[in-house]
């Protein structure tokens, strides 16, 4: 009966927690928004077409799906009716008791009904496993290999694109919108093949048994239907009301736990409370009587269906007295109606479901069809041993090619030379290092190493001459050693070891739990923030770059590990050319070149001497800094 | 759940309510097929005629019983029915439900009561039947044959032609009569029950002929009328069901609420103690996700937990009123039904429990490479993160697999055994019916019956999934509840002495964190003057923010003293201790809304003009006036829309514009540059003269110019003084400074 939906929701359950994570609100509503129009997509039939198209290599499996559903369900149809001539059999025996007849009931053609009842019953439960095994089958493996192929997209998308979308958004695709996608093709595929082989099959049925009770019994569909579109299109409304009172208190609540000291601190409780008990108060008037009139739904349609089933009772009842039905086919009759409805309310929910299906397909494809990074040149030059001369001629870029953030900008980096790039908070001090790892491409002029243009590399080619130590950490959800190793994954373990003790990063791991084989947790917050800033060097030691670019922490370090960090940086940088995007005083004066960067711009280059001869921006900068602590630093 | 029922039981009349009304559900949903099956019975089988006991008899079948039946019996017999002439008033009355009243006297029923028909039933029932056989004699020999037996005396029964039934009975011999009395008694005696009914109100019918009563009238008005009853039982039906959805939702949503509202009180009067024992992410959801769970189920467990057992054990009474000797078959698809849930769950259960983890995974795989874009791309490491998803993926893929196989297979299973279970009581029910120990419309109510049986056994099995749940919000909500806040205002809070001058005095402060082995600060001890700017400098985990956290009671030492102007803070209450503090966290937190709504959490009532003079001050002016909409400028929740260095001007500007004797600057220059740093330091210096003011810093730069430095390592205090002061005795402080300034600077 309602044994599919409950699965739906049971599984929606299961989301909910994903969905909350993620920014979207939850679009499968669970049971209350089981009858609501979900999201539409923005061009039905196109997403759709996609989406069977992509489903085409599984053609097979899944037609063989649908046969076998239709299959099972007419099989399963036969079934009231001939169970009802058993009843018939049944009566008839009575009858002949009742006159005398010494035959009584008629036990072989009794038991010859009843086995038939059961082969049929039989074959279609085989069926329907084959169908529903077929159908699992099938649908997880489509979300496997529509998540396989979003991930690998991921990383051919330029990185704008991530400028531009949220990793919230790029989340939601990956579990929720395949997510719809796999249960529309596991369970909804199948529901509505059966609904619709069963409404027609039992109108058939019914049809055969007599057209006065049929007309009678389906009579009360188009007065459920008109129902159910008046109460969805009220209990719609409390239910969006819901949601929206669900989402301002999750807000809300989210942000008084997140700012609790703050709020502490500034006595506010008292405010909040009263907020959320006016949100709660709302909420809880939307919520009942959104679940109210959901709840109205079932027992109205069981009372249609119930005044169906009294009129067939009496109707049928009359046509036994005269003779034009038997009894059997009364109980088949009721079988037939009371199996009508919940097909049809299926087939009514078809086109929330789809919508929903060819949104979630469009958000996908529209996400495989992005635009990729241009192609690596077509014969590219090779990049092997590397001196390291970096040369920047008249380069040009903007993130927005209108507004370019780097104009005509050029600089000669030799060998083993130490660039320090300084400005203010938010100078786009990194956009530089993307620019030269090619994680953009340049609007115009050119990037040389060791005089040859980036662009005629690959981009593996020239990545694998860099490491990167960033002041945002990354590592990932694996062990110390895993984590290290992604420097150079052919690395021995002595060699991991190595480089951990090269970047003073061997001595703690070995105190830690499970030491190189500890796993760092979500986040890695099982190691402090300095222990983390290490590891990335050890990281970026192993891969033993030409040209290093380095980002150097500001604060939540503590002093001793800030000791280390640095000292590991200075050995890193040894002999290499490197890119710092840097905040300590003594990595800046030891600078072969100073990069000043504002807005996106280098206003000024030179060394810390002639930029302070200069007088400009980075004078003032400097000054600035250390103006309270007296005139000492101007000397 | 039980540790919630504090917010259940005022619920109670309400609940109880919704209760009996789904009893009434129950019963009208059961008594449906019980009204199909009496349509079925009386209203076809027996053409409508619901009693043996005959409303009218003829005077020639009356004399026909006499003969049969002993004086007494038929005395008795007698004494039910009027004989009523024609022409009488009574007559009238009658005679269109008797149409041969108009002609001859005929014998109408008493009103009589219960007890009375089923007598009147027995005493007639079999004579009756013997009558119609016989007169059966002449039309269907034959049968009438068959039907009294063989051995039968017929051949003494001369019956002349022309001559009546009740003529010859009467002119037989006594002894004959007597004689062939015990033999239909004998014969007659074989059939009983169902049998017997049938064949008596079959007589009865032939009788009704007679008398010209219109049977197909009474047939056809009996459906009408038990069909207008499983109408408006139907209509109760619905009414009652409608009844329980308003009480159980509103209750469900009632209790929702209440508990909902009881945990964010709660949690706003948390310490910070309690928050650090649940974790803010879990606070959140409990007063979300598990407060949404207990509403769901709650209304669940009114609308269909109550309802499924009742029309259970109603199911099993009336299908066992119907036929006492089935109950074996529904047990025994019950069992079946059970085994096959129960197994599959067992099986299936463990891999529901995972699928979340596994999702988690795949989530958290996928949200690693997005956050590590650049470093996966600058190790050229795109494969290997391809590999890693692939992997989460193919795991997740396989749970799939086997929870999409296993529900393939539970409902067809489920389905074929319910199905089964039928086939099966026709098969066991039609050697019944052979027996007559049930009628045929009983037995399809009895199917009728064992397949809601079946239903609300599956719904309760459903219990095993969704209670468990709503059980472990239920805990996790009770905790909450039920946690003893640490940090309690005194039952009589002391006062300040106007005005409020500021002095902080730590006095031989210890702290531990509760549960923590070691204690965080030792002995700490110092003052801090108003006018006067206090600078604490340490490491990360020195417990520089703990000490200033201690001022505000977010937390309370656990030995020594804390006062200002004196007053022990924990002789104080909260709010007035927290008036005299304004404090800048270490976090920029901003809440949603604007910038004018965040700075009137500092002061609510503060002018345009305060709230401008507060935002120059932080050195905010020039992206909140110049590149913003100035007080109306947005801000998203968690101040998402501006940047960490924005944040913290905002939030410094909330401080100011609290502007109390103490503020406290909790490491709240980090995110800014040395630029802005020092302009805002400046500016600070300038308009918070007289006020004692407390700054957390890590950087030299910072605490270099203040009135005090405190150095903290490792929860002690190393150091109080100047900056040069420190520079010449505080071995820590010359550490943290050459790490951070050049040789010149530190001149």
């Amino acid at each position: 009966m309602s044994m599919h939906q409950q699965t739906r929701s049971g599984n929606n359950m299961n989301n909910k927690d994903i969905q909350n994570k993620n920014p979207r609100p939850a679009r499968r509503g669970g049971g209350p928004g089981a009858l609501m129009p979900g999201e539409k997509a923005k061009d039905f039939r196109t997403s759709m077409s996609k989406l069977i198209k992509y489903m085409g290599r599984h053609k097979w499996p899944i037609l063989i799906a649908m046969l076998i559903a239709s299959a099972s369900t007419v099989f399963s149809i036969f079934g009231p009716r001939t169970l009802g001539q058993a009843t018939t059999e049944l009566y008839k025996g009575v009858m002949r008791i009742v006159q005398n007849d010494p035959l009584g009931i008629d036990f072989v053609t009794l038991n010859q009904i009843l086995l038939k009842v059961m082969i049929l019953y039989l074959i279609s439960t085989l069926l329907d496993l084959l169908q529903g095994y077929l159908l699992a089958n099938v649908s997880a493996k489509i979300s496997y290999q529509l998540r396989k192929e979003l991930s690998e997209k991921l990383n051919r998308l330029p990185l704008s694109f991530f400028d531009r979308t949220t990793q919230g958004e790029v989340l939601s695709r990956v579990t929720n919108d395949v997510d719809t996608i796999n249960q529309t093709l596991n369970q909804s595929l199948s529901q509505i093949i059966n609904s619709v082989t069963r409404v027609v099959g039992v109108l058939i049925m019914m049809l055969s048994i007599n057209w006065v009770m049929t007309l009678i019994g389906v009579a009360m569909v188009p007065l459920s239907m008109i129902f159910i579109r008046v109460v969805v299109s009220k209990s719609q409304g409390y239910y969006r009301q819901q949601q929206e009172y669900l989402g301002h208190i999750n807000g809300h609540v989210e942000e008084m736990y997140g700012g609790h000291i703050v709020l502490k601190a500034f006595n506010g409780e008292k405010a909040s409370i009263a907020r959320f008990e006016e949100l709660n108060n709302t909420l809880y008037t939307s919520a009942w009587r959104s679940q109210f009139m959901t709840a109205i739904i079932m027992p109205t349609m069981r009372l249609l269906s119930n005044l169906g089933y009294v009129a067939v009772a009496m109707l049928g009842g009359y046509l036994v007295t005269q003779g034009r039905l038997n009894v059997g086919e009364i109980q088949a009759f009721i079988q037939y109606l009371r199996s009508f409805q919940q097909p049809l309310m299926n087939i009514a929910n078809i086109t929330n479901i789809l919508q929903q299906t060819a949104a979630a397909s469009e958000r996908v494809f529209e996400f495989l069809n992005e635009p990729e990074v241009s192609a690596d040149a077509a014969a590219p030059k090779v990049l092997d041993k590397v001196e390291g001369k970096v040369e920047f001629r008249n380069v040009r870029f903007g993130y927005n090619p209108d507004e370019p953030v780097i104009e005509n900008f050029s600089v000669t980096v030799e060998p083993g030379q130490q660039i320090a790039i300084v400005g203010p908070t938010g100078a786009g001090k990194t956009t530089l290092v993307k620019l030269l790892m090619r994680f953009y491409d340049i609007d115009s002029g050119e990037i040389l190493i060791d005089d040859i243009n980036i662009k005629d590399l690959t981009r593996e080619n020239l990545r694998s001459k860099f490491a990167m130590v960033l002041q945002d950490t990354w590592l990932f959800n694996g062990t110390i050693r895993e984590n290290i190793r992604y420097g150079r994954q052919d690395a021995t373990d002595e060699e991991v070891e190595k480089a951990a003790d090269m970047a003073y990063a061997d001595h703690f791991t070995r105190t830690l739990p499970g030491g190189y084989e500890m796993v760092l947790n979500e986040d890695a917050t099982n190691v402090s923030a300095g222990q983390k800033q290490l590891l990335t060097i050890a990281r970026a030691v192993l891969a033993d770059p030409a040209i290093l670019i380095l980002d150097e922490a500001t604060s939540s370090v503590d002093t001793r590990t800030e000791i280390l960090i640095q000292k590991a940086m200075d050995k890193l940088m040894k002999g290499r050319t490197s890119f710092v995007i840097a905040h300590r005083l003594s990595t800046i004066k030891n600078a072969d070149r100073i990069l000043v960067l504002k807005d996106g711009d280098i206003i000024e280059q030179g060394t810390h001497e002639s930029l302070l001869e200069a007088n400009g921006f980075y004078a003032d900068l400097y000054n600035s800094q250390f103006v309270v602590a007296g005139n000492t630093a101007n000397a | 759940m039980i540790r919630l029922r504090k917010y259940i039981l005022p619920y109670w009349k309400s609940i109880l309510f919704a209760i009996i009304m789904v009893v009434v559900v129950a019963a009208a949903d059961l008594s449906l097929p019980d009204l199909l099956s009496q349509i079925i019975n009386v209203g076809i089988q027996q053409r409508g005629i619901q009693s043996s006991a005959p409303e009218a008899l003829s005077l020639e079948t009356m004399r026909s019983l006499q003969a049969l039946q002993t004086p007494e019996e038929h005395a008795r017999l007698l004494s039910f029915y009027d004989l009523v002439e024609p022409g009488t008033p009574q007559a009238k009355e009658k005679r269109s439900q008797i149409p041969s009243l108009d002609k001859s006297a005929v014998y109408v029923l008493k009103p009589i009561n219960d007890a009375q028909k089923t007598e009147l039933e027995d005493l007639i029932a079999k004579p009756l039947v013997f009558i119609q056989s016989l007169n059966m004699i002449q039309s269907n020999p034959e049968q009438a044959r068959s039907m009294l037996g063989d051995n039968f005396p017929l051949q003494d029964l001369q019956l002349p032609e022309g001559a009546s039934l009740d003529q010859i009975l009467q002119a037989m011999p006594e002894a004959q009569r007597v004689k062939m009395l015990d033999s239909v008694n004998q014969h007659l005696s074989a059939l009983e029950g169902t049998i017997l009914r049938q064949l008596t109100i079959g007589a009865i019918t032939v009788e009704y002929d007679r008398l010209g009563i219109d049977t197909q009238k009474t047939q056809t008005s009996y459906i009408l009328s038990t069909g207008f009853k499983m109408v408006a039982v139907a209509v109760v039906a619905l009414i009652a069901s409608l009844t329980v959805s308003f009480f159980a939702s509103r209750t469900a949503a009632g209790i929702a609420r209440d508990v909902r509202s009881a945990i964010f009180s709660k949690v706003e009067n948390f310490s910070h103690a309690e928050f650090e024992k649940f974790s803010t992410a879990s606070l959140i959801t409990r007063t979300t996700n598990d407060v949404t769970q207990i509403q769901m189920v709650t209304f669940m467990i009114i609308r269909m937990f109550i309802q499924a057992p009742l029309i259970g054990t109603l199911g099993i009474i009336y299908a066992l009123e119907k036929s006492p000797s089935m109950w074996w078959t529904i047990a025994l698809v019950v069992v079946l039904l059970l085994t096959v849930i129960i197994t599959i769950f067992s099986l299936v259960l463990p891999k529901f429990k995972i699928i979340q983890e596994l999702v988690d995974r795949l989530n958290l795989v996928m949200r690693e490479n997005l956050s590590g874009m650049l470093v996966v791309r600058a190790f050229n490491k795109q494969r290997f993160e391809e590999e890693r998803f692939d992997k989460a993926n193919l795991d997740n893929t396989n749970n799939q697999i086997f929870i999409g196989r296993a529900m393939a297979f539970i409902f067809p299973v489920m389905n074929i055994v319910m199905l089964g279970g039928q086939v099966l009581i026709i098969w066991i029910g039609s050697r019944w019916v052979a027996q007559s120990a049930i009628q045929v419309g009983d037995l399809i109510a009895f199917m009728q019956y064992s397949m809601q049986i079946f239903f609300s056994f599956m719904q309760l099995s459903m219990l095993f999934i969704f209670i468990p749940r709503a059980a472990v919000s239920g805990d996790r909500i009770a905790d909450v509840l039920e946690t003893e806040i640490s940090i309690n205002d005194p039952a009589q809070p002391g006062t300040f002495d106007q005005p409020t001058r500021g002095v902080v005095e730590f006095h031989d402060v210890d702290f531990r964190y509760p549960d923590a082995e070691e204690d965080v600060l030792h002995d700490i001890t110092f003052r801090a003057e108003p006018g006067q700017t206090t600078a604490i400098i340490g490491s990360t985990g020195s417990g520089k923010s703990t000490m200033v956290n201690l001022l505000p009671r977010f937390f309370d030492v656990t030995k020594g003293k804390i006062t200002i102007d004196g007053v022990d803070v924990r002789d104080l209450s909260q709010v007035e201790l927290r008036e005299q503090i304004a404090y800048a966290p270490q976090k920029g937190l901003l809440f949603s809304g604007d910038v004018e709504s965040n700075l009137r959490v500092g002061k609510p009532n503060a002018s345009n003009e305060e709230m401008r003079l507060a935002i120059s001050s932080a050195q905010a002016a020039d992206f909140v006036f110049n590149e913003g909409d100035g007080l109306a400028m947005e801000i998203a929740q968690g101040g998402s829309n501006v940047s960490g260095g924005q944040k913290q001007r905002l939030s410094i500007a909330r401080a100011l514009i609290k502007n109390s004797p103490v503020m406290i600057f909790d490491d709240t220059f980090s995110a800014l540059d040395f630029k802005t740093d020092a302009a805002l330091r400046r500016e600070l210096d300038q308009k918070l003269g007289d006020r004692t003011i407390l700054v957390v810093t890590q950087r030299v730069s910072t605490a270099k110019n203040s009135d005090q430095i405190l150095v903290l390592n490792n929860g002690r205090l190393v150091g109080k003084g100047k900056h040069h002061e420190l520079m010449q005795s505080c071995k820590t402080y010359q550490e943290i400074a050459s790490s951070q300034l050049s040789e010149e600077e530190l001149a």
